[in-house]
């Protein structure tokens, strides 16, 4: 990546006689092996791969936490965990899981494939790109680290005032949520500007709005949502921070202060929170059921309009989740009417997966098989939302396990599912090789019985009655089968996840002896796969002239003279060769600088106020650093810096030219162009 | 933020084009990474001010009416009555004029007049200072006559309010340092001068903010 020594000039316009010497007092790194270049890159793939890698470590801690509230809830009058690390384990569970596997493992498939579905070389903010990551990291370590420091939140996931004050929970756990969420915040917030602003602006020649992938726009809705989500969150977690930490009296009830404004903040951002987690998902599935049904997603505009209509209806449901908390007859109908019309365009959804599947041929791989399981499990949850909004019905359920039932379909048989999809389909495209499909369906079937049969009875308990949150029950109340089932299920989930590893593991062996999978090895229809497995570093040599929705699709397909579709290409004809050498951003060091300042600042709130100076002055000299950073290609006058991108875009259009003279196979003919 | 100052390289003479910066950059929108970014970063802002006004308008009067309902203790009519509404109005005043300095920054450096550019910025920067030292004044004396950060649920909605505006505030006249550090160091020229316009940006939209609040907090009764 941007060897400044002895990478070829890309073009001759740039005049040697105005080379600038380096600015700053450090040169930006240049490496890019070695662990150590993981820590200083800025290429969004090796970003996405760090926020999998990420997810998935708390996903297995997450998953700890999951199976110790199962363990505790197997049998009545149960004693693993005592009351207050039950309190703990439930409420991290909830939070490693919102914030630090979903949005993640979503933010990984984001970051990756962005800017490959838009014929795009990197996002439009690189280094920013690789602060978001190192700011998630280090507030997810934050917020963790609260196990060894006096305990972890214990007031639930939306920890309700007053339960969040000091009294009612002295440990300093709330402090590290409240402080912990908005370094993840901020990470959100900065990568919602960065993907928004490179979908916007760093598309390829032809590739309007309406032409790009369903992931693409949903990812898009996704970020949108979170750009305006955050902030809201971010005020209620200050507000939190400053009445435990300096006794301002936002939701001190004992001075007269409302516990409802918290509710209000929380939900206007946790509502939309909910279709942050679910979009990307929505979006991966809408890729991957068209390739494997062999036909173009069914209804287009409509996938992406009602994504649009999700993404402006899930702000007018929030309290939803609150009409037990007494807000009034007028809101709770209001609430209760808005509900019910967010299914329609979920629904709208549904039903385009569905006459998608009608009469393709469908081919049953893993991924497929996890995306159909994504609109099976999601309906379930769907529907049983759907009753939510029935608010005298929903006022039963309130804090029963029929909620926990729900959230866990949508969430789990919905985000998750979609996300394992996700990881099958491009897995050969991030690393090159496939995972295997054996194992895969193994690790499918394991998980699709042991999520049913964990949170399906819990439907039956919470209509039953049972609570959640409460640590234990008493053996009269009847509720002991269905916790035992519902145990047994969480530890076949927890199976299927190591099938899941066992499958990265010996796939990965067995694929030293394979062939590599090719460019383009589903046939699938979005530019990413016009590309060789596994990415080349700068994505494309030249940047693809978009024609068509789903273009790849048509540069391989047309129809003869009879209208028949037939195949005029072979991918790996078409496909580009990734020999290219166009100039990328260079690595910097600063993103990771700035962001471990971050904790430190954290903990010193807490703790002493001492240990924000160091933290305050790694921010600090970081930013400095990262102003005054020498730009990455000052060999080059015309092409301005990484930081505001547009260098690299005029790199890329500099690049084509001189690509299309080098490959012309790269290049679209137009006979060969279908009708579309 | 800081990547609004990353310095361009400045030569953009041989390059074929002329120096309208704007023809540089071949983005779908027209508008540069920056810009853009810096639209965006905008429209979340309106949502982190939103809440924080909300918060206030629901916790402003809710003190005085518990008090005198007698569900709690303390003092009723502290809340609006520490307030010097000539002396919170003038440094209003000085902080809109700030806009106006801003403009003729931005205007300086699109003609590359660095002088009048660095001029303008310092200006800027300066009436920027007179307002957050008023604030810094304001919230003193009303400490000093009993209003602390804890006293009430209106002192501790207004304090926040303020305080995350007077933060803003401060990080804009940061901003607006460092680029006329960055003019005097002859980095910052007419082929760059989109930087002051997005420094600029921000500080527009920091001062309409302000008339939200000091509408909200001081006028509205």
């Amino acid at each position: 990546m941007a060897i400044t020594e002895d990478r070829p000039l890309a073009i001759g316009t740039g005049s040697a006689a105005t080379v600038t010497a380096p600015l700053g007092s450090f040169t930006r790194p240049s490496g890019n092996t070695g662990w150590k270049s993981w820590l200083t890159s800025v290429d969004h793939k090796r970003i996405g791969i760090m926020y999998g890698v990420g997810a998935m470590f708390f996903f297995l801690v997450g998953g700890i936490e999951a199976l110790l509230i199962r363990l505790q809830l197997s049998v009545p009058d149960n004693n693993v965990l005592s009351e207050n690390a039950y309190n703990q384990i439930f409420t991290m569970h909830g939070i490693t899981m919102v914030f630090l596997v979903v949005m993640p493992m979503a933010a990984a498939f984001a970051n990756y494939l962005l800017p490959l579905q838009i014929g795009a070389r990197d996002v439009a903010f690189p280094r920013l790109n690789a602060f978001s990551f190192w700011c998630w990291l280090f507030g997810a370590i934050f917020v963790n680290s609260a196990w060894f420091l006096g305990g972890g939140a214990d007031c639930g996931w939306f920890c309700y005032a007053p339960n969040s004050n000091p009294v009612f929970s002295p440990s300093n756990g709330v402090d590290f949520y409240a402080i912990g969420l908005q370094i993840t915040g901020i990470a959100s917030l900065v990568s919602a500007v960065n993907l928004i602003v490179t979908v916007l602006n760093l598309r390829a020649p032809g590739m309007t709005l309406m032409r790009m992938p369903v992931f693409t726009w949903m990812t898009l809705v996704t970020q949108v949502l979170l750009l305006f989500a955050i902030p809201v969150i971010t005020v209620a977690l200050f507000l939190l921070m400053f009445d435990r930490l300096f006794d301002s009296n936002f939701f001190n009830v004992d001075a007269g202060a409302d516990p409802l404004l918290w509710e209000h903040l929380f939900w206007i951002f946790g509502h939309p929170e909910v279709y942050i987690m679910i979009l990307p998902s929505f979006g991966i599935i809408s890729e991957t059921i068209p390739v494997f049904s062999r036909k173009p997603i069914f209804g287009y505009p409509f996938m992406v309009f009602s994504g649009i209509a999700i993404g402006f209806m899930g702000w007018g449901v929030w309290a939803h989740h609150m009409f037990a908390s007494g807000i009034g007859p007028i809101s709770v109908a209001a609430f209760s009417i808005s509900t019910m019309f967010i299914a329609v365009p979920t629904g709208v959804k549904i039903l385009n997966w569905l006459a998608t599947m009608w009469g393709g041929k469908l081919r049953f791989t893993v991924s497929m098989m996890f995306s159909i399981g994504l609109v099976s499990m999601f309906t379930i949850g769907g529907l049983s939302g759907v009753t939510h909004a029935v608010a005298p019905s929903d006022t039963q359920q309130t804090d029963t396990y029929y909620i926990v039932a729900h959230f866990h379909y949508v969430l789990f048989g919905g985000a998750l599912l979609g996300l394992f999809a996700g990881f099958y389909f491009w897995w050969p495209k991030m690393f090159g090789y496939f995972l295997s499909e054996k194992v895969g369906k193994i690790h499918f079937w394991l998980t699709l019985i042991g999520f049913n049969l964990t949170f399906g009875p819990m439907h039956i308990l919470g209509l039953q009655g049972m609570s959640r949150r409460i640590p234990t029950y008493s053996d009269w109340q009847g509720f002991n089968f269905w916790n035992m089932v519902s145990t047994i299920g969480a530890f076949l989930i927890a199976i299927s996840l190591l099938v899941f590893f066992f499958n990265i593991a010996a796939s990965r062996k067995a694929s030293k002896t394979m062939p590599n999978p090719g460019p383009d090895p589903w046939d699938a229809r979005s530019l990413e796969w016009s590309i060789p497995s596994p990415t080349p570093e700068h994505n494309f040599d030249t940047v693809p002239e978009v024609k068509d929705f789903d273009d790849w699709w048509h540069r391989k397909y047309g129809e003869n003279a009879d209208g028949e579709i037939v195949r005029i290409a072979n991918a790996e004809d078409i496909a580009q060769d990734g020999l290219g050498h166009p100039h990328l951003p260079a690595p910097s060091y600063w993103p990771i600088v700035l962001a471990a300042g971050l904790p430190f600042i954290g903990y010193g709130l807490i703790f002493s106020l001492w240990w924000c100076v160091p933290g305050a002055m790694m921010v600090i000299a970081a930013m400095f650093g990262w102003a005054l950073e020498p730009p990455d290609d000052f060999e080059l006058p015309d092409h301005g810096h990484d930081g505001d991108g547009d260098g690299d875009h005029a790199e890329l259009e500099a690049g084509e030219t001189a690509g299309e003279l080098a490959s012309g196979d790269a290049v679209e003919n137009p006979e060969e162009a279908p009708v579309g | 933020m800081a990547d609004v100052l990353t310095p361009a390289v400045e030569d953009h003479a041989d390059h074929g084009h002329d120096d309208h910066h704007e023809e540089h950059l071949p983005t779908n929108t027209g508008l540069s990474h920056n810009k853009l970014g810096m639209w965006v970063f905008l429209g979340s802002e309106c949502l982190l001010f939103g809440g924080l006004i909300s918060t206030f308008l629901l916790l402003k009067g809710r003190h005085e009416g518990q008090v005198e309902e007698g569900l709690i203790e303390g003092e009723a009519a502290l809340a609006t009555e520490v307030f010097d509404i000539w002396f919170t109005s003038l440094s209003s005043f000085v902080l809109l004029m700030s806009s106006l300095t801003m403009v003729l920054a931005v205007s300086a450096a699109n003609r590359g007049d660095s002088v009048r550019t660095r001029l303008w910025l310092t200006t800027t920067a300066f009436l920027g200072s007179v307002f957050i030292a008023g604030q810094v004044y304001e919230f003193t004396s009303f400490v000093r006559e009993g209003l602390g950060y804890t006293t009430n649920q209106f002192s501790s909605a207004f304090y926040t309010l303020t305080g995350f505006h007077g933060i803003h505030v401060t990080l804009g006249i940061l901003m607006l340092v460092a680029l006329v550090m960055l003019s005097f160091s002859g980095r910052l020229n007419k082929g760059n001068a989109e930087t002051v316009e997005i420094v600029g940006l921000y500080w527009h939209f920091v001062d309409v903010v302000w008339i939200f609040v000091f509408t909200i907090v001081y006028l509205v009764p």
